[in-house]
C-alpha cells in the first residue's frame, strides 16, 4: 500500500448507472475528497459479494463504502434489503476476524450526489481515523 | 513457462485535464516495466482519430491480446475504444477503460502527487482486470418485425402510427372500450384550446389508414413470455377469444389515474358543490351559459391546488406538473362561458412552467385572486347552507386567516399511478419507482428504456406529463425500438449470470431473488442445478452474493476480475511522486490539429465561423451540454476557441474559433 498516503484507504463499490455519474460529477466540479478512495463500478449494489469486501480488508483497506441506488434502483424494488443482507453477512464474517463492523458503510448516492459523496468520504475518513 | 501477455496501455493527457495533475509520463514508464505490457504510451488525446489509428496499428502489428485506455469516465468513451478493438480484430471485451480524469485528476487536483499515486493503482488495476477478462461474444438474436403497444391513449396511438410508418407491424392493445385515454372526452385542452375528442378522432383516422396497425379494444393481457426479439403477449379480447401476439419489442403506454380525494378531504363528498378538476372540466364542457350546480348558478369559485400531490408524509411526494396549468385554463374557460365570475386560486406554488406562464398572466388580468397556503396549514372547508365557507391562512399576507364564501370548490387533483400498475409491472417484470410509476433506466441518459431488454416506456405511465411531453416520450421510445429491432438481428451485451454447475446443488436461493425469473432448476447428470436463461437475464448480479457455495458469477464481474483489481489498488506503486507536485509539463506543448479529439472536430464544424453558446453547440452536435462544457473549457485553455462575450439574448457566453 502507498506509504506516502497515511489517510485511511477506502474501497467504494458504486453502481454504474446511478452512483457513478454522481461520483464523476464530484470530479467534474472539482469537489475534492481523499485520494485514498478507490472505486469499483458494479451494475447494482446488491451484486457485491461479501468475499470481495473481506478481500479488501485482507489487502489492507481500512473501510468499504457501498454507494447504492436505494429506492432508485432500476433492477429491483428490494435492492436496499438485498444490499443490507449482504452487508450483514460481510459484517458477520468481519466479526470472526475481529474487524469492526463500523468499517463498512452504505448510503444512497444518486447521479447528482456530488457533494453528498464527498461529505460521506470525509465523514467515513474521520470515523476510520478514529478507529485506527 | 507461462504464456507471454501482450497488453497495450494508453494513457491520455486529455489536453492537460489529466496531465496537469497526474504525471502521465511516470505512469507510462511504470507500466512499460510491467512484464505483461507490450505497448505503453501516453497520448495528448486518446480519442482523437490519429490516436485511434495508432492503437489500431499497435493491436495489429504487435498482436496485442488486451488493451486499456486510461482517460475519462467510461460512460463517455467505452464504445469508442471497444470499436477500435473490434476494428482491429481484438475482442471488444478484452478492452477496459480506466477513469483517471473524473475520479482522479479532477477529484484530486488539490493533491497532485497523491493523484499520480492513485492513478498508478487505477491503471494497474485496469491492467489486471483486462488480463482476467473473458473474450465475450455478444448474444445475437433474430427479431420479429412487430411491436406490441400497450394502451391506446395519445401516447400509444402516436407511437403506433410512427412505428407503422417505419415498417413495423403494430398490435395496439387497449383495455377500455375505445381508444383515446384520459383526453378522449375533453373539449378544450391547453395550450391551444384544441378539442381532445377531435385530436383522438384524428389519430384514430391515421390508425385506420395504416393496415399494419391492429387495434384491439376491451383487451386484457393474460400473460407475457419471451424476450427481446420474440415476445409472446396473450390477450383476451372482449372477454372472448384469447389471441397470442408475437412481437419483437413492447411499448408500455398505459397512462395514469386521476387522484380520487378521500372522503371529506377538503369537503369532498359533503355536497355537489365540491368536485375534482376532471369532474369540473366535464361539467364545464357539457353546456353553455351559466354554470349550474345543485340547481343554482355559480358566481364564486375557489380552487384548491395540489390535492393529493406533493405530500410530505403521504405516498405522492411528486408534483403532477400539468394540473396548475389545467386548473388555470379551466378558470379561463369558466370566465369565457359564464362571465361575471369571482375566482379564487388557493395554491402552494404555481407551476405554469415554460410557455404555460401566459395562462397565469391571463387569469391574473381577468381579475382572479391568488392566495398561497402551506401544506402545514391547509384550507378548512365547511358547508354553509347552499354555499361553502373556506378559511385559508394566506402565507403572503402576514399569515392572517382569510374567510371566503363560494358556490363551488374545485379540487385540483393530479395524476397518480394506475391502480392496476402493479399488475402490469409483474406481467412485464418492469420495476416501479417509490412513486409507483414505471421506472426508466436513467431519467436523463436512458429515459424510455427499462432494464428489460425490448420493453420500453412512453407517456404518462412514467410519471405526470402533459400531452406534448407524453407524445415526445412515446415517439422517442418508437425510434429507440426501431433502432433496436429494425435491422432484424440484434446484438446484446453478453453481461449475464452464469452458474458453475460443479458447485451448485440447487438450493433455489438465487432463483428466489431474481426479479426476472431468469433462473430455473434443471437436471445435470444425476444432480439438480440452477440454470440461467441468458435472454431473460438483465445482468444485475443480485443472484451472485446469495449463493451459499459461490457457484454464480456475472460476466465481467467475476471474483478474479474484482479481486485482482483490489490487489492492484493495494500493491505499492513503483512511482516516486515528484516533490513539486506540479504534474506533467508536457501537457502544455502546442498541439497539432490532427490530434484534436473527434468530438472537437464535430464541435468546430458546428461552430463554423460564427460565435456560439454552449447550449447552441450542444444542440447542433447532439452532445450532452455538460460534456460540451468541459470540452469548451479545454479548447479555450488551448486557445482553440476564444470567449467572445455574452450572446444576443444576454444569457450565455459565446465562443468563437481562434483561427
Ligand atoms: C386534470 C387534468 C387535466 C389535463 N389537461 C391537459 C391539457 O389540457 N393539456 C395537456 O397537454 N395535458 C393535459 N393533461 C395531461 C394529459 O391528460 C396526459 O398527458 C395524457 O392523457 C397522457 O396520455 P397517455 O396516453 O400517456 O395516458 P392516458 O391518457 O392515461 O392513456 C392510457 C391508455 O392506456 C390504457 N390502458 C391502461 N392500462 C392498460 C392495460 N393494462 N392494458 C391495455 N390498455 C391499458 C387506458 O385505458 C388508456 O386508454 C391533464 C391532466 C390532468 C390530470
Ligand atoms: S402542477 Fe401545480 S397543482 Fe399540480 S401538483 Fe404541481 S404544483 Fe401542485
Ligand atoms: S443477474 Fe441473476 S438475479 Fe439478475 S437477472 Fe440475471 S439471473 Fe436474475
Amino acid at each position: 500500500m502507498h506509504d506516502t498516503i497515511s489517510t485511511p484507504r477506502i474501497l467504494v463499490f458504486s453502481t454504474e448507472k446511478i452512483s457513478d455519474p454522481g461520483i464523476d460529477q464530484a470530479g467534474l466540479r472539482k469537489i475534492h475528497y481523499s485520494p485514498a478512495v478507490y472505486t469499483i463500478s458494479v451494475p447494482c449494489s446488491s451484486c457485491v459479494k461479501p468475499r470481495w469486501i473481506l478481500h479488501a480488508f485482507e489487502r489492507g483497506f481500512d473501510g468499504v463504502f457501498i454507494a447504492a441506488d436505494g429506492i432508485e434502483c432500476s433492477y429491483s424494488p428490494h435492492c436496499s434489503d438485498q444490499t443490507n443482507a449482504l452487508i450483514e453477512e460481510a459484517q458477520r464474517q468481519m466479526k470472526e476476524r475481529n474487524i469492526s463492523p463500523k468499517r463498512i458503510r452504505m448510503a444512497a448516492i444518486c447521479s447528482v450526489c456530488a457533494e453528498p459523496f464527498a461529505n460521506h468520504m470525509a465523514n467515513f475518513t474521520k470515523i476510520l481515523t478514529e478507529l485506527a | 513457462m507461462a504464456e507471454q501477455k501482450r497488453v497495450g496501455v494508453y494513457i491520455c493527457h486529455c489536453g492537460g485535464n489529466i496531465s496537469d495533475y497526474v504525471d502521465v509520463v511516470a505512469l507510462r514508464d511504470e507500466l512499460a516495466k510491467d512484464p505483461d505490457v507490450l505497448v505503453s504510451k501516453h497520448l495528448q488525446f486518446a480519442c482523437s482519430d490519429a490516436s485511434q489509428k495508432e492503437m489500431e496499428k499497435d493491436i495489429r502489428d504487435q498482436h496485442l491480446d488486451a488493451m486499456i485506455v486510461c482517460s475519462c469516465s467510461p460512460k463517455l468513451h467505452t464504445h469508442t475504444f471497444r470499436n477500435v478493438a473490434a476494428r482491429s480484430g481484438l475482442n471488444p471485451y478484452k478492452y477496459v477503460q480506466v477513469n483517471i480524469r473524473e475520479q482522479c485528476s479532477w477529484a484530486h487536483s488539490d493533491h497532485s502527487a497523491e493523484a499520480t499515486l492513485k492513478a498508478s493503482g487505477l491503471v494497474r488495476a485496469g491492467k489486471e482486470r483486462v488480463l482476467n477478462a473473458e473474450a465475450l461474444i455478444p448474444i445475437r438474436v433474430e427479431s420479429r418485425q412487430a411491436v406490441a403497444v400497450i394502451g391506446a391513449g395519445v401516447s400509444g396511438m402516436r407511437a403506433a402510427t410512427a412505428l407503422a410508418d417505419m415498417g413495423e407491424e403494430v398490435f395496439l392493445i387497449e383495455s377500455a372500450e375505445k381508444a383515446g385515454g384520459q383526453v378522449g372526452s375533453r373539449a378544450k385542452l391547453f395550450p391551444d384550446n384544441s378539442s381532445g375528442a377531435a385530436l383522438v378522432e384524428r389519430m384514430q383516422g391515421e390508425i385506420r389508414k395504416r393496415p399494419g396497425i391492429k387495434l384491439f379494444t376491451k383487451a386484457t393481457i393474460q400473460n407475457v413470455s419471451g424476450s427481446l426479439g420474440n415476445f409472446t403477449v396473450k390477450v383476451s379480447v372482449g372477454g372472448g377469444e384469447t389471441l397470442s401476439l408475437n412481437a419483437g419489442a413492447i411499448l408500455i403506454a398505459t397512462g395514469y389515474d386521476d387522484y380520487k380525494p378521500l372522503t371529506d378531504e377538503f369537503g369532498y363528498g359533503s355536497g355537489p358543490n365540491v368536485m375534482t378538476l376532471p369532474e369540473f372540466n366535464a361539467l364545464l364542457e357539457s353546456g353553455s351559459g351559466d354554470i349550474r350546480v345543485g340547481g343554482r348558478a355559480v358566481k364564486r369559485i375557489a380552487y384548491i391546488y395540489c390535492v393529493g400531490m406533493r405530500q410530505v408524509k403521504g405516498p405522492n411526494a411528486y408534483c403532477s406538473r400539468a394540473c396548475c396549468t389545467a386548473a388555470i385554463s379551466s378558470a379561463l374557460a369558466a370566465h369565457e362561458r359564464a362571465g361575471g365570475l369571482d375566482i379564487f386560486h388557493l395554491y402552494r406554488d404555481i407551476r405554469t412552467y415554460g410557455k404555460q406562464e401566459s395562462f397565469y398572466e391571463r387569469s391574473s388580468k381577468a381579475g382572479d385572486s391568488y392566495l398561497m397556503y402551506s401544506e402545514k396549514s391547509p384550507p378548512k372547508v365547511e358547508q354553509k347552507g347552499a354555499s361553502l365557507g373556506i378559511t385559508v391562512k394566506d402565507s403572503l399576507t402576514a399569515k392572517t386567516d382569510i374567510e371566503l364564501e363560494v358556490d363551488l370548490l374545485v379540487l385540483v387533483t393530479g395524476m397518480v399511478p394506475r391502480s392496476d400498475s402493479g399488475n402490469i409491472a409483474s406481467l412485464f417484470k418492469i420495476p416501479r419507482g417509490s412513486d409507483k410509476f414505471f421506472n426508466e433506466i436513467h431519467p436523463k441518459l436512458r429515459p424510455v428504456e427499462t432494464v428489460i431488454n425490448g420493453i420500453y416506456l412512453g407517456g404518462s405511465c412514467q410519471g405526470p406529463k402533459t400531452i406534448s411531453e407524453s407524445v415526445q416520450s412515446s415517439l422517442a421510445a418508437a425510434s429507440k425500438i426501431f433502432g433496436v429491432i429494425g435491422k432484424g438481428t440484434i446484438e446484446l451485451e453478453p453481461i449475464v449470470a452464469r452458474v458453475h454447475e460443479a458447485d451448485c446443488s440447487y438450493c433455489g436461493k438465487c432463483a428466489k431473488v431474481c426479479e426476472y425469473s431468469a433462473i430455473t432448476e434443471a437436471e445435470h447428470g444425476d444432480r439438480r442445478v440452477a440454470i440461467v436463461n441468458s435472454s431473460a437475464c438483465v445482468g444485475c448480479g443480485i443472484c451472485a452474493p446469495v449463493c451459499p457455495s459461490d457457484a454464480i458469477d456475472l460476466a465481467r464481474y467475476t471474483n478474479a476480475e474484482i479481486e485482482s483489481m483490489i490487489d492492484a489498488f493495494a500493491a505499492a506503486s513503483g512511482i516516486v511522486p515528484s516533490a513539486s507536485g506540479e504534474g506533467d509539463a508536457s501537457g502544455k506543448e502546442s498541439i497539432q490539429m490532427k490530434e484534436f479529439p473527434a468530438r472537437w472536430n464535430t464541435m468546430l464544424a458546428a461552430i463554423g465561423d460564427e460565435a456560439m453558446s454552449i447550449p447552441a453547440i450542444a444542440g447542433a452536435t447532439g452532445f450532452d451540454a455538460q460534456d460540451v462544457t468541459f470540452e469548451v473549457m479545454t479548447m479555450v485553455k488551448y486557445r482553440v476557441l476564444v470567449p467572445k462575450g455574452i450572446d444576443d439574448d444576454d444569457e450565455y457566453y459565446s465562443y468563437q474559433r481562434k483561427w
